[in-house]
C-alpha cells in the first residue's frame, strides 16, 4: 500500500509537471501544423507566466491575470507572426529574437513594477489557481484502492489542469472533423493549394499563430499562478524546449502529444524523486540523465532509427506566390 | 453563339520589378468554345492567367465575365465568377485525400462530415457526365499524375466553374494521356462550359482549339480562327521571325565508341526504377539525339552519367569503366574523365544565381590548377578567364562581376556551355539546351554543339523538343518509362513515328489501338463541330 | 535583377536594422522611467571610458568573435548552428581537461594544446548534429538546440561527479596550475609602455579571436572549400551537380562551426575564471547569433558587431552597478537585433527596394536587358 500511495503521488506530480508541457505542445502543434515553426514556445510561456502573476498580484484576480497572460503571448505571437507570414522572415530567428524579447523584458518589467529583484510578490489567496476538489473525493478518499487515486491523482489539481486535458480531444476534433481543421492541415501541407481554392494563407496562419498564442498564454499562466505562486526570472527553465521535443515525439498529432508530455513529465517527476527510482530498478540513476533523456529521445526520433518523424511539408518555409 | 463573350479582357498589362510580364493585352473568349494562348516560355501565358485567376493584380486594364466588368481580386472572386484553373504544378495536398483535395475551400458548413458525403456524391456525376474517373479516398501522392489532373479539373467542377483555365496540361502526360485530357476538353465544350489551353505547342492548338491567341514577349500579337490560320503561320508570330528549325550541318563521320553504356539501371529515392535496363552507345564526332516526354528517365540518365545519381550497370568511356555509385562517382571525377555536361535545369543546377559569373565559370571545375595560386583560388586568373570565355560565346553583357541571375536565359545558358565546352571534352552531355532561351541564341547554341561535333567529340543530347531533336541529331535514341524503344535515323523517320515510340508503342499491333484512339477523338472533333 | 545597389544591400539595411533596434530600445528604457540618453553616457563611459572598461568590453568581444564566427559559417552552408553555447560549454571541458591534466611547460604551449582540445571538443559536439543532419535529414536547429540542453545536463554530471575536487560543495574543477594562466592585456602591453588595467580579464585570447576572423575570411572568401561551402549554401543542388558531395561540406563546416564555438573557452575558461565552473558559457553561444546576423555573416562584420556586443555587455553590468536598470535590458537589445537584423529584414527591405526602384525607373534610360 505505502507503494501504491507513492506511486499515486508520482503520478499525481506528472500531471502537474505533464500540464504546461501539453499545453504548450498543443501550442506549437497548431502553429507547426499551419507550416509556422515556432521555437518562440519558451518566451511566450516565460512572458505570459510574468504577466498573469503580476496581474494577478495587482489586481487580486487570477482570472484577470490569466487573461493579461494570454494577451502578453497573444503580443509576442503577433511578433512572430509579421515577421514570418507579412515579412516572410526567418520563423527560427523569429523564435529565436521571442525568447530574448520574454527573458529580457519580464526581468525589466519586474524590477520598475515591483522592485523585487526581478519577482513578483508572492500570490494569495485569490490571485491563486486553487486545487478544484471534485465531487465525493473526500467521501471516497478512504475507499481502498480507488479512494486514493481518485482523491489524490484524479483530483486536487487547478482547473487549468483540467483544461489542458480537454484541449486534447477538442485539438484532435478541431484539427480533423471541422473545415477550418481541414484548411490549417493544408495549409501547412502546401500553401499554394490553400491559396488557389480561394482560402487566405495569411488569415489561416495568422490564426494559428494566435491559437499558439492563447494555449502558451494559458501554460505560462500556470506556470506562475497555479504551479508557483509568483514569478521568477527563467521560470520556464526550458519547458517551451521540452514542449517542442515532446512535439516531435508526437509527429504532430494530438493524443500522441499527450503521451509524450506524460512521460516527459513522469521523467520530471522522477528527478525530484531518486529514491524513488532506486526502489524501483534497484539501482542510482543520475538526475542530470533524467534532465537530459526527452532531449536524447527526441534526437534519436529526429534520427530516424524509431519510427521517422516527418513534419508538415510546408514548414518553416514563407509562403510566396511563385511566378 | 451571340452572345457576351465568357470572358474578356482589356488593357491588361503587369510588372514584376523592371520586368514587364504582360503589356496592354486584350482578349475575347465566346462561351462554349475552347481558345488557345500560345507563346514561348517567358511570353507571359501564366501571368496573364494567374491575373485572370486573381492570383496576381494587374497594374492596369479590366476584365469581364459574361459581359459584366468582373473585380477579381483573389482567387475567391475568381471562382465566385465562375473561373476554374488547372496550373502547371497541381495545387493538391499531396496527403490528402482525393475527396479532401476536392472540399477544401469550397466546403458546406464548418463540419467535414456532411461536406465530404456530398463530394462524394458529386464527383459520382461528375465522373459519368465528363468520364473524369478518380479514387475518392486515394491519398493524392498514391495516383497517378493523370489521376492528379483529374482531380484539378474535378475541383473546378466542383466549385460549379463555367470557364476553365489549363495551364500547359500536358507537359507531364504521355500522348495518351493527352488524348484522354483532350477527350474530356471536348466533351467540356458540348456541355457549354469555356476553356482556355495555355500551351507552347502548336500541335495541340491546332488539334483541339477553335481560336488562338498568341503572346511574345508580353504582348498579345495576334488572335485568330485555328481554322484558318497554319502552324508554320504561328510559330512565326510567336517567335518574331521566320524560324530556321534546320541547323546547316555536314554529315556525321562518326569515329569509335567514346560512351557506352550497358544495362545501366537507376531506382529513386521512393525505390521506383526509373532507368530499366539501358544500352546506348556515342560515337565521337557524333550527336545523339534523347527524344522522350519529359519524366521518363531522361533526367535520371543525366544525371547518372553526370555522377550525382547512383545506378548500377557499367559504362565505359572510352573504353574504360567509371564508377556508377561511392565515392568515385560524383561530378568532380566525371570532369576528371573528360566528362563535361550542361544541365536541363541551368537554374537549379548549371549557375548558382547569386554568384557573379566568374564565379560560375570556375563552378565545378574550381580544383583546376590554373585557377589557384598555393592553397588560395586565383580570382584573378578566373575573371580574366571570364572574360575571354564570355567574348568567345557573345555573352551580354560581358561583365564578370554581374550575377548570374542578372542576365536574360539565354546569356546564363551561353556561360555554362562556355563552361562546359572550352575545358576541350571528349563527351557532352547536355540537356534542354534550348529551354527558355531566345530565338537568337538558340541558333548560335545549336552552332556550337554542331562545332564540338565536327572537332570529333561526342554528345549526348536531351531535349523534349522533338523538332530540335529532329535537327541537331545525327542519331535518336526514343526513351519511354525508363528503356530505350528503339533508335531511328533522323533522315529515315518523323515525327509521327517517333511520337508513336515515344508513347511506348513499338509493334504494330500497339500501333493499331492509337490509330484507333485517334481517330475516335477525330471523330468527336467532327460531330462536336456539326461535320 | 537586383534591385538594390550592393552599398545598400550591405550596409543601408543592417544600419536601418540597428537604428530601429536601437530606437526601439530608447523606448523600453523609457518606458521603465529611466532616461536613455543617460543610460547611453554611463554605458559608453563604463565600456569605453577607461582601459578598465575597454579590457571587459574586449574580454567579451572575443567570447562573441568566436561564438559569432561559428554560426556565420554554418550560415555561409545554410545550416542554423543554434547550438553554440552547448558547444563552447564542451570546449570547456576540453580546455579543462588539458589544463588540469597535462604538465604544460608554459602558457604559450598551454594554449595551442588548449585551443585545440577545446576545438575538438566543441567540433565532437558539433559533428552529431552535422551527422544527423546529412545523413538522416534531421533538423540541425532542432538538435542543436536539444543538444545545448544534454551538453547542460553533461557538464553538470561531470562537474559535480567527476571534476569537483574532494571536500568541495562548489560545482567546478580545481583551480588551473600556474604555468597555464594566459598573459593579459595588462601583461602584454606593458613591456611596449602602454599601461592598460590589471584587473581587466582581456587576455592574449583576443589576438587569437582576430586571428580566427582573419582565417575564415581566407577560408570561406579565397580558398575552394569556403566556395565548395558557399556553393552547397546557395544551391544544393547546384552543389550536387558540380560534384560537391553535401555530406562532407555539412559535415566540415559544422566541425568548423562548433570548433570555433568551442575555442571560446580559451578565454572563458582559461583566460578568464582560470577554472571550469558550471554554467561556463553565459548565453555567448546565443550572442553569436545575433552578432553573426548583424555582421552578415562576413567575418570582418562580425569583428565589429562582437566588439559592438561586448560594449552592449560591459555598458550593460556598469548600467545594472550604478542605476536601477537591471543587466537584462541586454537581452532585450540583444533579441531586437536579432529580430530587426534577422526575422524582420524584408520589413526593411522590402519598403528600400520600392524607393530605389522609383529612383531607378525615373531619371536614366535603364540598361536593356539582352
Amino acid at each position: 500500500m505505502d507503494m501504491y500511495l507513492t506511486l499515486i503521488q508520482l503520478l499525481d506530480s506528472t500531471v502537474r509537471l505533464a500540464t504546461p508541457l501539453l499545453l504548450a505542445c498543443l501550442a506549437g502543434l497548431f502553429s507547426e501544423r499551419a507550416g509556422i515553426f515556432d521555437i518562440g514556445l519558451e518566451g511566450k510561456m516565460l512572458a505570459a507566466a510574468f504577466f498573469s502573476a503580476a496581474v494577478a498580484a495587482l489586481t487580486g484576480s487570477v482570472w484577470v491575470g490569466l487573461l493579461a497572460g494570454i494577451a502578453a503571448s497573444l503580443a509576442l505571437s503577433a511578433i512572430h507572426g509579421i515577421a514570418s507570414i507579412t515579412f516572410r522572415g526567418n520563423q527560427l530567428i523569429s523564435g529565436v529574437a521571442i525568447n530574448f524579447l520574454a527573458a529580457g523584458m519580464t526581468v525589466l518589467i519586474a524590477q520598475a513594477w515591483f522592485r523585487q529583484g526581478g519577482r513578483t510578490p508572492s500570490l494569495i489567496g485569490n490571485a491563486r489557481f486553487e486545487p478544484v476538489t471534485l465531487p465525493f473525493a473526500e467521501a471516497l478518499q478512504n475507499v481502498p484502492f480507488i479512494g486514493p487515486l481518485y482523491y489524490e491523482l484524479i483530483s486536487g489539481h487547478s482547473v487549468l489542469v483540467y483544461m489542458a486535458f480537454a484541449a486534447v480531444p477538442l485539438t484532435w476534433w478541431i484539427l480533423f472533423r471541422t473545415r477550418f481543421g481541414l484548411r490549417l492541415r493544408a495549409v501547412g501541407e502546401n500553401p499554394a493549394a490553400v491559396d488557389t481554392a480561394g482560402v487566405s494563407v495569411v488569415g489561416l496562419r495568422f490564426a494559428a499563430v494566435a491559437i499558439c498564442g492563447v494555449l502558451c498564454g494559458v501554460a505560462g499562466a500556470y506556470l506562475s499562478t497555479a504551479l508557483q505562486a509568483g514569478f521568477v526570472k527563467d521560470m520556464a527553465a526550458g519547458r517551451g524546449f521540452i514542449a517542442l521535443a515532446a512535439l516531435i515525439f508526437a509527429k504532430w498529432r494530438p493524443w500522441h502529444a499527450l503521451y509524450a508530455t506524460l512521460l516527459f513529465g513522469l521523467f520530471g517527476a522522477l528527478e525530484t524523486r531518486p529514491d524513488v527510482i532506486e526502489s524501483l530498478i534497484g539501482m542510482k540513476v543520475q538526475g542530470q540523465l533524467l534532465a537530459a533523456l526527452p532531449y536524447v529521445m527526441t534526437v534519436i526520433i529526429l534520427a530516424g532509427f524509431v519510427g521517422k518523424a516527418i513534419p508538415p511539408r510546408a514548414g518553416g518555409e514563407p509562403y510566396v506566390k511563385e511566378r | 453563339m451571340t452572345s457576351d463573350p465568357a470572358i474578356e479582357l482589356k488593357g491588361i498589362s503587369k510588372a514584376f520589378g523592371p520586368v514587364q510580364a504582360n503589356k496592354d493585352i486584350s482578349i475575347r473568349v465566346m462561351p462554349g468554345t475552347i481558345h488557345g494562348i500560345i507563346g514561348e516560355n517567358g511570353a507571359g501565358k501564366s501571368t496573364l492567367m494567374s491575373i485572370l485567376y486573381g492570383f496576381y493584380k494587374a497594374d492596369k486594364g479590366e476584365i469581364f465575365v459574361a459581359g459584366k466588368k468582373t473585380n477579381i481580386t483573389d482567387s475567391q472572386a475568381a471562382i465566385a465568377a465562375g473561373i476554374g484553373m488547372v496550373f502547371q504544378h497541381f495545387k493538391l495536398v499531396e496527403n490528402f485525400t482525393v475527396l479532401e483535395n476536392v472540399i477544401l475551400g469550397a466546403e458546406d458548413g464548418r463540419l467535414l462530415k456532411p461536406s465530404i458525403a456530398k463530394a462524394r456524391r458529386t464527383l459520382v456525376e461528375l465522373a459519368e457526365d465528363y468520364g473524369l474517373n478518380v479514387e475518392p479516398d486515394a491519398l493524392v501522392q498514391d495516383i497517378g499524375v493523370g489521376m492528379q489532373q483529374r482531380v484539378e479539373i474535378l475541383k473546378a467542377l466542383y466549385r460549379q466553374a463555367d470557364i476553365l483555365i489549363l495551364d500547359e496540361p500536358t507537359g507531364v502526360l504521355t500522348p495518351a494521356e493527352a488524348d484522354q485530357l483532350f477527350r474530356i476538353l471536348d466533351r467540356l465544350r458540348a456541355e457549354g462550359k469555356t476553356i482556355i489551353l495555355i500551351t507552347h505547342k502548336l500541335r495541340e492548338i491546332m488539334d483541339i482549339t477553335d481560336t488562338v491567341s498568341v503572346m511574345r514577349r508580353g504582348e498579345m500579337t495576334a488572335t485568330v480562327k485555328t481554322s484558318e490560320t497554319s502552324p508554320a503561320e504561328l510559330a512565326e508570330l510567336m517567335v518574331g521571325r521566320k524560324v530556321l528549325l534546320r541547323v546547316d550541318k555536314t554529315p556525321a563521320k562518326p569515329g569509335p565508341v567514346v560512351l557506352d553504356v550497358q544495362n545501366l539501371h537507376v531506382k529513386d529515392e521512393k525505390g521506383v526504377e526509373r532507368l530499366r535496363g539501358i544500352d546506348l552507345q556515342v560515337h565521337a564526332g557524333e550527336i545523339l539525339g534523347i527524344a522522350g516526354v519529359a519524366g521518363n528517365g531522361q533526367s535520371e540518365l543525366l544525371e547518372v552519367l553526370g555522377g550525382y545519381a547512383d545506378g548500377t550497370g557499367t559504362i565505359t568511356v572510352n573504353g574504360e569503366s567509371i564508377d556508377l555509385s561511392g565515392a568515385k562517382s560524383d561530378g568532380q571525377s566525371r570532369r576528371a574523365r573528360g566528362i563535361a555536361h550542361v544541365p536541363e535545369d541551368r537554374q537549379r543546377e548549371g549557375l548558382i544565381m547569386d554568384f557573379h559569373a566568374w564565379e560560375n565559370v570556375a563552378f565545378g571545375y574550381h580544383n583546376d590548377p590554373s585557377y589557384r595560386s598555393g592553397i588560395l583560388m586565383d580570382n584573378a586568373a578566373i575573371r580574366a578567364d571570364t572574360e575571354g570565355k564570355m567574348a568567345r560565346f557573345d555573352v551580354r553583357p560581358p561583365d564578370p562581376k554581374l550575377a548570374a541571375k542578372n542576365f536574360s536565359g539565354g546569356n546564363q545558358q551561353k556561360i555554362v556551355l562556355a563552361r562546359e565546352i572550352e575545358r576541350n571534352p571528349d563527351l557532352l552531355l547536355i540537356g534542354q539546351p534550348t529551354r527558355g532561351v531566345d530565338i537568337g541564341a538558340i541558333e548560335f547554341i545549336h552552332q556550337q554543339i554542331v562545332a564540338l561535333r565536327d572537332k570529333g567529340k561526342a554528345v549526348l543530347l536531351v531535349s523534349v523538343e522533338l523538332d530540335e531533336i529532329m535537327a541537331l541529331s545525327d542519331r535518336i535514341a526514343v526513351m519511354f518509362d525508363g528503356q530505350i524503344m528503339g533508335e531511328r535515323l533522323p533522315s529515315e523517320t518523323d515525327e509521327k513515328e517517333l511520337g508513336l515510340l515515344m508513347a511506348g508503342i513499338t509493334d504494330t499491333g500497339a500501333e493499331h489501338s492509337v490509330a484507333e484512339v485517334q481517330g475516335n477523338l477525330a471523330h468527336v472533333h467532327a460531330a462536336e463541330k456539326g461535320v | 535583377m537586383d534591385v538594390m545597389p550592393k552599398w545598400a544591400e550591405v550596409i543601408l539595411v543592417p544600419l536601418i536594422s540597428l537604428l530601429l533596434a536601437a530606437v526601439l530600445s530608447a523606448l523600453v528604457i523609457l518606458a521603465i522611467g529611466e532616461d536613455p540618453v543617460a543610460a547611453v553616457k554611463l554605458m559608453v563611459n563604463g565600456a569605453l571610458g577607461s582601459s578598465y572598461g575597454w579590457g571587459y568590453t574586449l574580454y567579451y568581444a572575443t567570447n562573441f568573435m568566436f561564438t559569432g564566427l561559428a554560426v556565420a559559417v554554418a550560415f555561409h552552408a545554410r545550416l542554423f548552428n543554434i547550438g553554440g553555447e552547448g558547444q563552447a560549454a564542451l570546449g570547456g571541458l576540453g580546455v579543462a581537461l588539458a589544463c588540469l591534466y597535462i604538465p604544460w611547460p608554459h602558457w604559450s604551449l598551454a594554449l595551442i594544446g588548449a585551443t585545440v582540445a577545446a576545438g575538438l571538443f566543441g567540433a565532437a559536439w558539433a559533428a552529431i548534429p552535422g551527422w544527423l543532419q546529412a545523413r538522416r535529414g534531421s533538423h540541425i536547429v532542432i538538435t542543436t538546440i536539444m543538444f545545448n540542453f544534454i551538453a547542460a545536463s553533461l557538464l553538470n554530471y561531470v562537474l559535480v561527479n567527476m571534476l569537483r575536487p574532494q571536500g568541495s560543495m562548489d560545482p567546478a574543477t580545481a583551480r588551473f596550475p600556474e604555468a597555464v594562466n594566459l598573459p593579459t592585456l595588462h601583461d602584454l602591453l606593458a613591456p611596449i609602455g602602454i599601461s592598460f588595467s590589471k584587473a581587466a580579464p582581456a587576455n592574449v585570447s583576443l589576438l587569437v579571436a582576430v586571428a580566427a576572423c582573419v582565417l575564415i575570411w581566407l577560408l570561406i572568401w579565397r580558398t575552394r572549400l569556403g566556395y565548395e561551402i558557399r556553393s552547397y549554401g546557395h544551391s544544393e543542388s547546384a552543389a550536387r551537380y558540380a560534384g560537391m558531395p553535401p555530406t562532407r561540406i555539412i559535415m566540415i563546416t559544422m566541425l568548423i562551426s562548433g570548433g570555433l564555438a568551442g575555442m571560446m573557452a580559451i578565454n572563458n575558461v582559461m583566460g578568464e575564471a582560470e577554472r571550469l565552473v558550471l554554467n561556463s558559457v553565459e548565453g555567448a553561444g546565443f550572442i553569436g547569433i545575433a552578432v553573426a546576423l548583424m555582421g552578415r555573416s562576413h567575418p570582418f562584420g562580425v569583428f565589429i558587431a562582437a566588439i559592438l556586443f561586448g560594449f552592449l555587455y560591459q555598458g550593460g553590468a556598469e548600467l545594472a552597478l550604478w542605476t536601477t536598470i537591471p543587466r537584462d535590458l541586454i537581452v532585450v537589445i540583444q533579441a531586437l537585433v536579432i529580430l530587426f537584423t534577422g526575422a524582420l529584414d524584408n520589413m526593411v527591405r522590402m519598403p528600400l527596394e520600392r524607393v530605389f526602384l522609383s529612383l531607378r525607373r525615373a531619371p536614366k534610360p535603364e540598361r536593356k536587358e539582352v
